[in-house]
């Protein structure tokens, strides 16, 4: 666990380092609290004590944002060769992916922590339910947590970081979108498949207070798929 | 702690990096791992920290084999890769801590520790300077640095002093000449003169195989048989000193080096005595002889005989 959290603290300073933290925040903050309670469908709009429009808001920014924040994880580190130097020091392959996977979910859950006066403020005006609130940021915190180990798997697969980016975004649109889409007109199995591989079931069900088995599944499995990956493909480099 | 590789092979595709590779490294030892650009030192290098896993073949480390023991040997191996990868965005001080948490050295000892390789890699007017504020030199001490942390058994250093001035160099050198007193350190080179400085013992690779190893002055012996002489005389007729040189018992062949100053070079079989010859022929004409000097083969031919044979 020391290693783990050895890593996880050279990343979270790699983040703070570079702007790159504060990039998120602004940008997390800004967007989510744009639309949350200035333009459009806002909080405002419905007149209901709620945080359903933030979550909505948050999962589309995180779902831009988070690729940003991990493709440089591994790709820069294999772009500078310090990859080979973290691979032979007393640390496991896995110990080293798990460290930079809770750095990113660290950062992640900071900007989230910093939205607790949305909460706040909701309470104060009217009549909220925390159950719901809760279920929403565990919810937000899971979809992170998914696409922080999609973002890992991309950024160990090139030395660019564009790339990663973009590999990264291509993927999420799968189960972000076009997986939804095809489930509509499917049915049977492949229809309950597709609708199962579709983010939106399950981070809508959550954001409406419901926390569910199957859905808890989905994201901490996708999550444990994407880190094991990542560890595969770190292997072959030292098998190639 | 005794490095042993036994029959070791890396293929990159249909290539073989390294082609059956055996040898061993004793404590204390220096050994300077010598080839050409692409001929395996690396991919030896890698094997042997645990970085690559071979094809076939064993390493054993201090008794730790690489199937069994990988976490054993990292524990015990200090590492300078190729180009010295560093966390350029990270200040030294903090690099090197977060080297020595990740060889979990206790909090206690830390301090110590850092301040040690500090002292010993001469950083101690930088250590607050981000890396990527250093100039090569002091990049490749922090390299030096980081892999001396954890005071390993055996140390890897690959193409140390690559790219720095000669002042840098030779400060180098002389560090992992101190430092491989007590440990095994295995050191990588294309340049001949920085291998003869510094190791106890030359391996010479080439397209993955051995083909040369052992003491520089041995290596010398191994290539050239024979021995040569540089002989230099005051007014002397040439013609007659090459009669002269070539009436010697077992002299092969004399070379005219100088015509103007009378330099010769005098090649002969092994273990006739020529220079005691040269120097009586000599006396008993009374030539003036102002130079009688061995030739040594260059380590520069050996290796360009030795790898261009292979090739």
């Amino acid at each position: 666990m020391q290693q783990i959290l050895t890593i996880t603290k050279r990343e979270l300073g790699a983040y703070f380092g570079s702007l790159m933290a504060y990039m998120l925040l602004i940008l997390f903050l800004g967007f989510s609290g744009f639309f949350t309670w200035i333009y459009g469908n806002d909080i405002f709009f419905i007149k209901q004590a709620t945080m359903m429009p933030f979550f909505s808001i948050a999962y589309w920014t995180l779902f831009f944002l988070i690729p940003a924040l991990t493709m440089r994880l591994f790709s820069e580190e294999n772009r500078m060769g310090t990859l080979k130097l973290l691979l032979t020091k007393p640390i496991s392959d896995l110990q080293i992916i798990v460290g930079k996977y809770l750095a990113t979910l660290i950062l992640i859950a900071i900007a989230l922590a910093l939205t607790l006066p949305y909460v706040i403020t909701l309470a104060n005006i009217g009549n909220l339910d925390f159950g719901q609130v809760a279920s929403g940021y565990l919810a937000l915190l899971l979809f992170s947590s998914m696409y922080i180990s999609l973002g890992l798997l991309t950024s160990s697969l090139t030395k660019n970081q564009i790339v990663s980016v973009l590999l990264s975004l291509f993927i999420g649109v799968f189960f972000q979108l076009i997986f939804g889409m095809l489930a509509d007109g499917s049915s049977g199995f492949f229809g309950s498949l597709l609708n199962y591989l579709n983010v939106n079931s399950h981070f809508d069900s959550m954001i409406r207070g419901l926390i569910d088995s199957r859905d808890l599944i989905y994201f901490l499995g996708f999550t444990f798929v994407g880190l094991l990956l990542t560890e595969i493909m770190i292997l072959r480099k030292r098998i190639a | 702690m005794d490095i042993i590789v036994k029959n070791l092979t890396k293929k990159y595709g249909l290539q073989k990096a390294i082609d059956d590779l055996s040898f061993t490294v004793k404590t204390g030892e220096i050994l300077g791992f010598l080839g050409p650009n692409g001929a395996g030192k690396t991919t030896t290098m890698n094997a042997i920290t645990t970085y690559l896993i071979p094809d076939t073949g064993t390493i054993s480390v201090g008794g730790y084999t690489l199937e069994k023991n990988k976490d054993e040997i990292k524990k015990h191996i200090g590492y300078l890769p190729e180009d010295n990868p560093l966390y350029e965005d990270m200040p030294i001080i903090d690099y090197l801590r977060f080297v020595a948490k990740l060889h979990s050295i206790p909090s206690s000892l830390m301090d110590e520790k850092i301040g040690n390789v500090i002292e010993t890699c001469g950083l101690e007017r930088e250590k607050h300077k981000k890396i990527i504020e250093l100039s090569k030199g002091y990049r490749q001490r922090v390299g030096l640095a980081q892999a001396l942390i954890h005071d390993p058994d055996v140390l890897i250093l690959d193409e140390p002093t690559v790219g720095l001035d000669p002042n840098q160099i030779k400060e180098i050198r002389e560090m992992i000449k101190k430092i491989g007193k007590k440990k095994t350190v295995i050191l990588s080179s294309h340049i001949l003169a920085e291998v003869e400085a510094t190791c106890d013992r030359i391996l010479i690779i080439n397209r993955g195989k051995i083909v040369a190893d052992g003491k520089p002055h041995e290596l010398r012996k191994q290539i050239s048989g024979n021995q040569i002489v540089k002989v230099k005389i005051e007014d002397v007729d040439i013609n007659m000193a090459v009669e002269g040189f070539n009436a010697i018992e077992g002299v092969i062949l004399t070379d005219i080096l100088d015509k103007e100053n009378k330099v010769f070079e005098i090649q002969g079989t092994p273990d006739t005595g020529l220079p005691a010859s040269i120097f009586k022929l000599c006396a008993k004409n009374n030539w003036v002889l102002t130079e009688l000097s061995p030739v040594e083969a260059k380590l520069e031919d050996i290796f360009m005989e030795l790898t261009s044979i292979k090739n």
